[in-house]
Parts: C-alpha cells; structure tokens; sequence
C-alpha cells in the first residue's frame, strides 16, 4: 500500500486495490477562475451544482465562450460571475438584467447569460424581470431559487411559501409568494423551465436549449439553502431537501404556469412549460425603421 | 446629406436636440433614457437619430434600468449617454457609484428643473449640483460639467465623452431646463474635425493584463466583452486584477486612492471655464449653466456704474477650480454667487476663500432665471462692503 505521501503523489492502492488515476485538472478548469476558489457557498448548497449544469451546457452546446458573457446581481448566485473564467460582470442589487441588456445591444454577437437569485432577479430586480421577458429580449436567464435571502442572513422572500419561517418572518410567512415560471411566461418569455439541482442531467439540457434558443429564456433552479431557508423550515440538511425534492417532484412538461406554485414543502411542478417561437427584440429591430417605414423629416 | 452620418452646418435647435447631436458627433452609438421633462427632447431626438448613424436607441422601464443599460452597453464597448432630469437623478446615483467604481466610460445628462421631489418640472433649476458631488454613497470624484447655450450643450457633451474615455469615469453634463428649452443657433462642425479622444485598449495580451491597474494617469487601459480578455467587473472593492478583495483594507484604500487620485491630480487638465475682468476686480460674479448668461447684464450695469467686477463663468463644476478661487480671493473684496437654489456652490466658493474674501449668495427657489436688479444689488452690496483683509491696514467692518 502506497503511504502517506503529499497530496500531489497519486495514491495507487488503498486496501489492496489499484486506485483510478486522480486527475489534478477539473474538466470544467477552463472556464472557472481557479484563482479564485474554494468558493464562498455552504456545505450542502445548490449553487456548485447549478454552475456544473450551466458550464457543462455550454460546453455541450460548444458556445465559444470568449463570446459569452455572464452578468449577475447580489447574493450568494450572484457571485457565481466570479468563478467563471468568461467576461463577468458583478453589478448591482436587481439591476443585472438592465446592464445585460445594454450589453447585449452594444455587441450582439455576445450570448449574454444573468445569473441570479430569486431575491435579486424578481423582488427589487422585479420590474426589469417583467420587461425584459416583455420585450423577448435577447438572453438566457438563469434564476436560483432557494426560497430565502441567503447572503444576508434568511430573510423573507418574494418566492418564500406560506407560513414559512424566515428571519424577517419569525412568525411565519403571510404573504403570498410570486409563481417564477408563471411570472416569465405571463410576462412574454419564450422558453421557461424549471427543474431542482437534483435534476442535474435535465437541467442541463434545459440550460443548453435556453442558451441556444433566440429571446429571453428563462430557468428556475429550485436549490437547497440548508444553512437557512433548510434550518428553519424543517430541512436541516442538503440531503434532506434534495430527499424532499426526490419526493415531491413532479416532471409534467407543458403544465400550465398557473398551476406550479410551491407551497411550503409541497409538491414541484417541473419541466419545460414554455417553448415558443416569437420574433425576439432584436429580430424586431432588424425588421423596423427600414425601408418600409416612413421616417418624420 | 447621406442619412447615416451625424449632422453637419448651422442649425436653429434647442439645447437638448443639440445635446443628442454632439453625442452622435462624438461617436456616442448607445442610449438609454426614460421620458422626463425637460429632458425628454434628448431622448426623442436620439430615437430618431440613432437608426441613421447605425446605434442603438432604447427606452427602458425606468431610470435605475436606463443607467445600467448604459453601463452595460459601455462594456460592450459602446460610448453610451442617459439623460434625464432630478428625479430620475436620484434614481440614478446608486449605478452612478457602479459605474464609477467599475471606472466604465459614459456621459449622464441632467438638465435641472425646480424641485425639491416632482418641483416643476417644466421650468428651470439648478439644485443638483451638490447632488452631483455627492449623490451617490461613498469616496469619490467625479467630473461635472455646465453648458450656458445650445451651443455649448452640443460641446460640452463631445468633450463629455472625451473626458469619460480619457478618465474611464461617467462624467455628468449638468444643464439646466433654460438651456434645454431655448432655440439658438448651434454650428455642427464635420465630424473629421473633431477632436475625440479613443477608448484606450490594452496593449498586451490577456495573461499579462491588469484591468485595474492604472497605466496612464492612473487610468488603466479598457478592454470590453467579447475581446478575449474574460474580464471580472465587480462593484465589490477590488484589487488590480478586478477581483473581490473585501478582506483586506489596503485593497480599499489602494483602489480608492487612485479612483480619487485619478481625476482630483488632473482637475488643471480637466478645469474649464471662461473670465472677464478678473485683473482689476472688486467683486467677482461666479456662475455656471444659464445664470452665467443672466449675469452679463447685470454686470454691465455695475460697471457703468463704476463698480470693477470680474465674471467667472464656471464650464467645469467638478472637480471644483478650488485652485483659481484661492488664487482670486486674497485680491478682492467679495464673490456674487447666483445661482437657482439655495447655495450650493457657493458653498465650495466660499469654503475655498477661506475668509479672505466673503461670498455672497444670491439664490432662487427656481421656476425662472434671475431677475437683473437682484444680482446687481448683491454686486453693489460686495463693493460697498470694506471687509478686514490680512496685511491691509483696513480694520471697520460694517454691518451685514
């Protein structure tokens, strides 16, 4: 049996048996700033799952990603933009949807992918959520979802379910929460999907579809906080919300929007529920103040 | 005139259409705006101009989204402009901050209207200029601008986004509703003529580049998205490879001395302004934007009646000419400060004369310009006023 070398020795044997050969290189090394890591998530979080899926859909869908650029907001999703080794852009609390915006018109060549939470993206991020899903605006919005603000201590939420305890809802939650894929779709997004990190290999494809597809694509990431949201509502580990995903997901592809809300530990619609083909902004663009239209001299 | 080249000749335009026409001379291919009187003109204009130059026109759902739809399209390297009046001001100072600490490139117009809150909105201010100072939170500096003419407006927003590019900051053009709304002739020169200061690009390649670390002047060189540098830009403070560094405070002070350092060791280079009779002067009317114009008369009356005083017409508000002011003080008796709010340069007039000359304001809640007899009063009141003046024997004080 080999013995206790350093860390960078390959261990041949443990117990007898010849071990695979460990590889010091992650396949995904070329797109996370290895500089950078370990990352600040907790133990049990959704978000390194979430980020494998995205980057392993864009090394599926062969993007060149000198050409994608990742904007996020602030919370623990919106640091995902620094450990990926693409352009990225950190901005402000709700406003990653607005500076993806810009960005995209400068440079259309760009695939312009927000990577937030829920909290950022739909409470004080709401309103450019709903406009740019109304314009069918050209980008793939990633949006994970673990019920709570996580960065700054668990408080409520506009997706946190009914009666759901959260540090600003010590009581139990009494509003009602937002429904994100009915929010998307009623808003005009053209492709919504939502699926949990327990669903890695459909997340993925999900991702990949939503990358390729023109217009604003949205998916929600139902991820575990077991630090916060796990801890006061009866889920104390990531294990245990990943259980309770296992057991309460339903798969129902083209469900209507409408009937997905999440209630506290009940059921998760998941699946794809939109994927329609509608002139995105910037074909619109394209086809307006040509030559068909008078122009005021 | 082919249609899709910026403008060319002398026009009879207002201040704002102007105002769209220097940034389309300025090579400035991305707006985002949101409709508010005064400012709205801007907005139009550049909706119908932008198709023929080949940029991108867009109103967004309000103003925070307008200012981020600005930064984002600087990234994307564009030279990009908002413009927008008080309130959507105030909305705009937290991404004001972003786009400062991001060290992003963009020009932001406010043409002043009365406030304070919804005011009014259709008749003129000048109660942002301290806002533009300090609107948003934390250290920092930041270039501002004043035009007095449409002429000027079409200017000053060319050497807006020069300064933008040269300092890699936002700059605000800071005019008002007078000039906005007035029509005058403004001559558009060709665009060749031009003098307009490039984006600066890195020169090496991405392995050896430092995206904040200043090179030049403390400005480092910009490379956008999609050019192959994988760039991090983060709000956070950052160290010079742009990554978070939260932890340790001689990051902050590091990034944050050279953000200031940057623009407050270049304010010769950035200070622009116009003077008349300075040399001899008793009393010198200092003013910016439309009250540098209304003070002219009044001026002239003074010297009639044989009253020395000099005007200052302060084109450059921030980084503030504390030099020059310092300079003037010891060798007058008073500053005039006009202006259409309740003091707000004056208070950075009067703090850089240090006493050595008083400063006498002459505000206006807003809604008009000044009337001529208000001002001419308050220059008569510095003249006759003898004050004490170190190292001159004069001592009697009379009453304020």
């Amino acid at each position: 049996m080999a013995g206790q070398g350093e860390a960078s020795e390959p261990i041949e044997r443990m117990n007898g048996h010849e071990l695979a050969e460990v590889s010091p290189h992650h396949p995904m090394d070329r797109l996370l700033r290895r500089d950078r890591l370990p990352h600040i998530w907790c133990s049990g979080c959704g978000l390194g799952t979430a980020l494998n899926c995205f980057l392993g859909a864009l090394i599926q869908t062969k993007l060149d990603s000198n050409q994608v650029a990742i904007v996020s907001g602030i919370g623990c999703s919106g640091r995902v933009a620094g450990y990926v080794a693409m352009d990225s852009f950190h901005t402000t609390h709700g406003r990653a949807i607005p500076f993806a915006t810009g960005l995209k018109l400068a440079n259309p060549k760009l695939k312009v992918v927000v990577f937030s939470g829920d909290g950022d993206l739909i409470a004080i991020g709401g309103n450019h959520f709903i406009h740019a899903a109304r314009r069918n605006m050209d980008m793939t919005v990633i949006c994970v979802n673990n019920f709570i603000y996580g960065m700054t201590g668990g408080q409520l939420a506009p997706t946190t379910p009914i009666s759901a305890r959260t540090s600003t809802s010590p009581y139990g939650n009494t509003d009602h929460p937002f429904n994100l894929v009915y929010l998307a779709a009623a808003s005009g997004a053209t492709y919504v999907a939502r699926w949990t990190t327990l669903h890695v290999r459909r997340l993925q494809r999900a991702i990949g579809e939503a990358l390729l597809k023109p217009g604003f694509s949205f998916v929600e990431i139902i991820s575990p906080c077991p630090t916060l949201y796990g801890r006061w509502n009866k889920q104390r580990s990531g294990l245990e919300q990943m259980a309770y995903y296992k057991e309460k997901s339903i798969i129902q592809h083209g469900a209507d929007p409408r009937l997905a809300d999440i209630d506290l530990n009940g059921q998760i619609v998941v699946g794809k529920f939109v994927d329609v083909e509608k002139k995105s902004y910037l074909e619109l663009q394209q086809g307006s103040g040509g030559a068909g239209v008078q122009r005021r001299r | 005139m082919p249609d899709n080249v910026p403008l060319h000749g002398e026009f009879f335009i207002s201040g704002d259409e102007a105002c769209a026409e220097g940034a389309l001379s300025a090579g400035c291919r991305f707006f985002a705006g949101y409709p508010i009187t005064p400012a709205t003109e801007i907005a139009e204009r550049m909706a119908e101009r932008m198709p023929d130059v080949g940029g991108v026109f867009i109103q967004m759902e309000d103003e925070l989204a307008s200012m981020n739809a600005v930064l984002g399209a600087a990234w994307g390297g564009a030279k990009a402009m908002t413009a927008t009046s008080g309130p959507g001001f105030s909305l705009m100072m937290e991404n004001l901050g972003l786009g400062i600490m991001t060290e992003t490139p963009c020009v932001v117009v406010d043409v002043q209207r009365g406030g304070p809150s919804t005011g009014l909105p259709t008749l003129v201010g000048q109660g942002d200029m301290m806002q533009a100072r300090w609107g948003s939170h934390g250290s920092y500096e930041i270039i501002a601008l004043c035009p007095s003419s449409p002429q000027e407006f079409f200017d000053l927003t060319i050497e807006s986004f020069n300064l933008s590019e040269k300092y890699r900051t936002p700059v605000l053009l800071m005019a008002d509703e007078a000039v906005g709304h007035m029509t005058e002739r403004v001559v558009v020169p060709p665009v060749e003529s031009l003098q307009l200061y490039p984006r600066r690009k890195p020169t090496v390649p991405p392995e050896h580049y430092r995206p904040f670390e200043g090179d030049t002047n403390g400005v480092p060189a910009m490379a956008c998205a999609g050019e192959g540098y994988r760039l991090h830009v983060t709000g956070l403070t950052h160290d010079e490879r742009g990554y978070p560094a939260t932890s340790t405070p001689d990051t902050q002070a590091r990034l944050v001395h050279r953000l200031i350092a940057k623009i407050r060791d270049h304010r010769d280079d950035i200070l622009r302004a116009q003077s008349d009779g300075l040399d001899d002067a008793d009393v010198i009317v200092v003013a910016y934007g439309i009250t540098a114009r209304i003070a002219l008369w009044p001026i002239e009356m003074a010297r009639a009646q044989g009253i020395k005083v000099g005007w200052l017409k302060l084109i450059t508000v921030w980084p503030f000419p504390e030099d020059l002011i310092r300079a003037l003080a010891p060798r007058i008796k008073a500053f005039v400060v006009p202006e259409i709010n309740y003091g707000q340069i004056a208070l950075e007039v009067e703090r850089c004369a240090a006493g050595q000359a008083r400063t006498i304001l002459v505000p206006h809640a807003g809604g008009e310009v000044h009337e001529p007899h208000v001002i001419l009063d308050a220059i008569r009141d510095a003249a006759r006023k003898k004050t004490r003046r170190r190292g001159d024997g004069e001592t009697r004080r009379r009453g304020s």
